[in-house]
């Protein structure tokens, strides 16, 4: 019975009422300069380089001339794209992981439109109809799991990753039959002669248009979800699926119909990829970005504004780690180790804002 | 009888929930050989100052003395090397293990389980006490009040001697409780110091040797049970006088609204639910349903609602302008809508059915009516407007409209469903377990808007739990046993005993 001899706990956890906007982003900024902090002294530690320098070397390697500057852009609008695509499914509680498939086949669409239309339509035609395309395409792979969902209630997360190989296997078969040049076991860039199906320059910039189609879908989801009728059945079905059938919500259409518009953006991301991107197709065309758009759609809450934020901060930290280790020569390891810093502080934020600590003398922390 | 020394004093004890102060600065003391009544109304803290003994919670402020000495309990492990348990509202068995499974579970003991001789000492429990406990019956094949004799013996089996029992007759019907009353004097006489938290009074009379009663967090009174009467603990619980009779005004012109003839329904596991079910639900008239939870209430109200498949009969609703004899069977919300059925629905799980708990009161309120209106937008303004209105109207406590209603509580929450089903006005009205967890005055504001409609010529149907209630509030009480109709009776002149009887053995024979 010495347990009970009196002890206060050192600290206790306890769950905030509410905070104050400004509070919460202050406890943020906080965490990144902590994350800062901490990242430097470790790499100072580890491989005596001036942290200053290596955070330089992150923002050189993202925006140091204009070309990378508009490649990180493009590689953000990638990340977002998915992750807008992820939101309604995910605001349903829908947990479609199926990103990266959704993307490929897309991406095939795109490639197919460009490699057997590219030479009979102008250029327009050719873009409209890859865009559709590409939607119809990751609509159709968004479209089987759901209707399993709703017909069977199979588990959408294992069948969407499913899905993900099935398409890999796809393109695996499509990459054999457009392979070019014979035994190169790639398609190449299609059409790079005459760039029939490419994305145009805007403004004189390549990558322009990407940039408007995923902030026009940003914004559009955003009013979809927020203000929409079908964007209010969404929620519903996603909060309660009894509450939905008590109202006469068609859950089953709406499971399906939602799934169909996430397969479609993420579809759409493929034809970004392809036509506005690499102009080829590859298994290694999603590249891991449909899975990246899990953590973006998560830490954003769902908000598609937010995501902007989020894949921006997701995509630098990639690009700056990519430059610090060719250009200080150090391996992954040393360069992942600083993201993951970053990140651990970030969401270590986030555990602030919901909750606060009270310790042993009564003062309570934040 | 009660030991001269306090058990447990909790000495200025103070607990807060963000800027909620869910105890304010309470004194109390529980000795041994006396059953202890906690009285209060929901959310004065009665709860949450029990689980700060059996250590889930942990105090902001003051001193626990066991026995005399201080301690720091914190967590649940610690309150049972202190000898204190807690029995909780919702149980925490595990329903594919034994009871005896179940009972040792989380505890320490040799790496052999010897399940023999933990049965024996079950049994050994079981024969002190009187309880009835099979170690070998698995959880999910017992019913809710054999589900919290487990909870108890568990209790037991560790060693407790301060047992805290959290509304244990909320779940059951007057022939069980009367069973656990008995068990509870028993372990009394052996020596045990119990606490019963409820907020019902007459159980207060029945059963407890003392009671303290809580206001809002705060203590607001203790005293012997037998030194005080209904009226006056009342008082003391709601801080003013109240008068305790539910109105019951005669029903005017009642024609039949609703006719169920046959209804079966099994459910997905193709058990049935409900058999040969008939009945008339007259408009203008409360019609009441009693059972032991789990006879088919549940699958009633969801197939007149259109919720749940049936297998037979039918459901036939007489429309109140033309006359017109609509069938309900088959279809589902949306149809049984559109087709001008003015049907209410006040589902038993309020945040899991009725209501969004994670949207504000305004999305809540729109919830039924979405769409109207050919825009594929929503419209905010009516819901808003209408969420004002039934705040002000029913007095809802709530920070503000765009407040998530499961932030409220469990009163408000409450009416925050009532008024939106009654905002359409309908003309059948169906309400589940209306009043389940709700205080004296929230409990009286629902009957006085559920009467209200029933003068306004809504058939009304009321599953209740509390027979009392049903008693002096319906006026007639359909009684399910098992799935199928007991019988009907008129709800002016029934006996209680004779429909504890029909509840529990169909016809109510002997």
């Amino acid at each position: 019975m010495n347990k009970s001899a009196v002890k206060v706990p050192l600290v206790r956890i306890v769950k905030r009422d509410t905070i104050a906007v400004w509070r919460s982003w202050l406890v943020r900024l906080i965490g990144l300069v902590l994350a800062l902090a901490v990242s430097a002294i470790v790499i100072y530690a580890i491989v005596h380089i001036n942290p200053l320098k290596v955070y330089s070397a992150m923002f050189e390697g993202n925006f140091g001339t204009e070309k990378r500057f508009w490649v990180t852009l493009r590689d953000m609008m990638m990340l977002l794209c998915i992750g807008v695509g992820l939101a309604p499914a995910f605001k349903m509680r829908f947990w479609n992981i199926g990103a990266e498939g959704q993307i490929l086949v897309g991406g095939i669409a795109t490639a197919g439109v460009m490699i057997y239309l590219g030479k009979s339509l102008p250029t327009w035609e050719l873009l409209l109809i890859s865009l559709v395309a590409s939607c119809a395409a990751g609509a159709l792979w968004g479209f089987i799991p759901a209707l399993f969902k709703a017909r069977y209630g199979t588990n959408e997360t294992l069948f969407t990753l499913m899905m993900n190989y099935v398409a890999i296997q796809l393109t695996s078969y499509f990459v054999a039959v457009w392979e070019n040049p014979f035994g190169s076991n790639t398609v190449g860039i299609i059409n790079q002669q005459t760039k029939a199906g490419w994305f145009p320059a805007v403004f004189g910039q390549q990558y322009m248009m990407t940039l408007i189609i995923v902030m026009v879908l940003t914004a559009l989801m955003f009013i979809y979800l927020r203000y929409s009728k079908q964007g209010y059945e969404i929620a519903v079905v996603g909060e309660s699926e009894r509450t939905a059938r008590y109202v006469g919500i068609n859950v089953k259409s709406v499971v399906i119909r939602t799934m169909m518009i996430s397969g479609a953006i993420c579809g759409l991301s493929g034809y970004i990829a392809v036509a506005g991107a690499s102009h080829t197709i590859s298994t290694s065309t999603a590249g891991g970005n449909g899975f990246t758009a899990i953590i973006v759609a998560w830490l954003a809450k769902f908000n598609t504004f937010m995501m902007i934020f989020v894949a921006a901060l997701l995509v630098f930290l990639e690009k700056g780690a990519i430059q610090i280790a060719s250009q200080y020569n150090l391996n992954d390891f040393a360069s992942k180790m600083i993201t993951g810093i970053i990140l651990f502080f970030i969401l270590g934020s986030e555990f602030f804002t919901n909750y606060r600590l009270v310790f042993r003398n009564r003062k309570e922390a934040r | 009888m009660r030991s001269a020394q306090a058990a447990v004093r909790m000495c200025g004890i103070t607990k807060t929930f963000g800027s909620v102060v869910a105890n304010d600065k309470i004194d109390l003391e529980i000795y041994r050989g006396e059953i202890l009544a906690m009285l209060g109304e929901n959310g004065s803290g009665k709860t949450t100052l029990m689980n700060m003994l059996s250590g889930i919670y942990y105090p902001d402020g003051g001193h626990i003395l066991v026995d005399g000495r201080e301690v720091s309990i914190r967590s649940p492990k610690d309150a049972y090397d202190l000898g204190i348990g807690m029995i909780h509202q919702h149980f925490k068995l595990v329903d594919v293990l034994t009871a005896a499974e179940n009972i040792i579970l989380g505890m320490d003991g040799k790496i052999r389980l010897d399940l023999k001789s933990v049965g024996e000492k079950i049994r050994s429990i079981c024969g002190m006490y009187g309880f009835e406990v099979d170690p070998e019956q698995k959880v999910y094949d017992m019913s809710v009040s054999q589900k919290q004799t487990v909870e108890i013996v568990k209790v037991l089996y560790r060693g407790a001697d301060i047992l805290i029992l959290d509304e244990p007759t909320a779940v059951l019907t007057p022939q069980e409780t009367e069973k656990l009353f008995a068990v509870m004097r028993n372990m009394r006489d052996d020596g045990k110091a119990i606490v019963i938290i409820t907020h019902k009074l007459h159980e207060v009379e029945e059963i407890s040797d003392r009671v303290v009663v809580l206001r809002r967090g705060q203590y607001a009174g203790g005293m012997a049970t037998k030194d005080t009467n209904a009226a006056e603990m009342t008082n003391m619980m709601v801080g003013r006088a109240v008068s305790l009779n539910i109105e019951r005004p005669e029903p005017i012109d009642p024609k039949p609204r609703v006719i169920v003839e046959g209804l079966t329904v099994r459910d997905a596991d193709g058990v049935t639910k409900l058999s040969d079910v008939s009945f008339t639900a007259y408009s203008g008239e409360i019609l009441g349903v009693a059972g032991i939870s789990g006879c088919g209430q549940k699958e009633l109200l969801e197939s007149i609602a259109g919720l749940q498949p049936s297998e037979s009969g039918s459901i036939i609703y007489i429309d109140p302008k033309t006359g017109e004899e609509i069938q309900l069977l088959g279809k589902d919300p949306r149809e049984i809508l559109s087709m001008g059925v003015m049907l209410s629905f006040v589902p038993e799980d309020r945040l899991g059915m009725g209501l969004v708990g994670s949207m504000d009161l305004t999305d809540n309120m729109m919830l039924r009516s979405f769409r109207h209106g050919k825009s594929i937008f929503t419209d905010r303004k009516t819901p808003r407007s209408l969420a004002e209105r039934v705040v002000n109207d029913l007095a809802v406590i709530t920070p503000s409209l765009s407040t998530p209603v499961r932030k409220l509580s469990g009163g408000n929450v409450q009416k925050v469903l009532v008024g939106r089903e009654i905002s359409s006005s309908p003309t059948v009205l169906m309400t589940a377990y209306a009043v389940r967890g709700l205080d004296i005055n929230s409990s009286y504001t629902i009957y006085d808007l559920i009467n209200r409609q029933k003068q306004n010529g809504v058939a009304v149907i009321f599953v209740g739990e509390d027979l009392d209630v049903l008693l002096e509030y319906c006026d007639r009480i359909l009684v399910l046993c098992g799935g199928k109709v007991s019988g009907i009776v008129p709800g002016r002149g029934a006996d209680k005993n004779q429909v504890g009887m029909m509840m529990t053995k169909l016809g109510g024979e002997k």
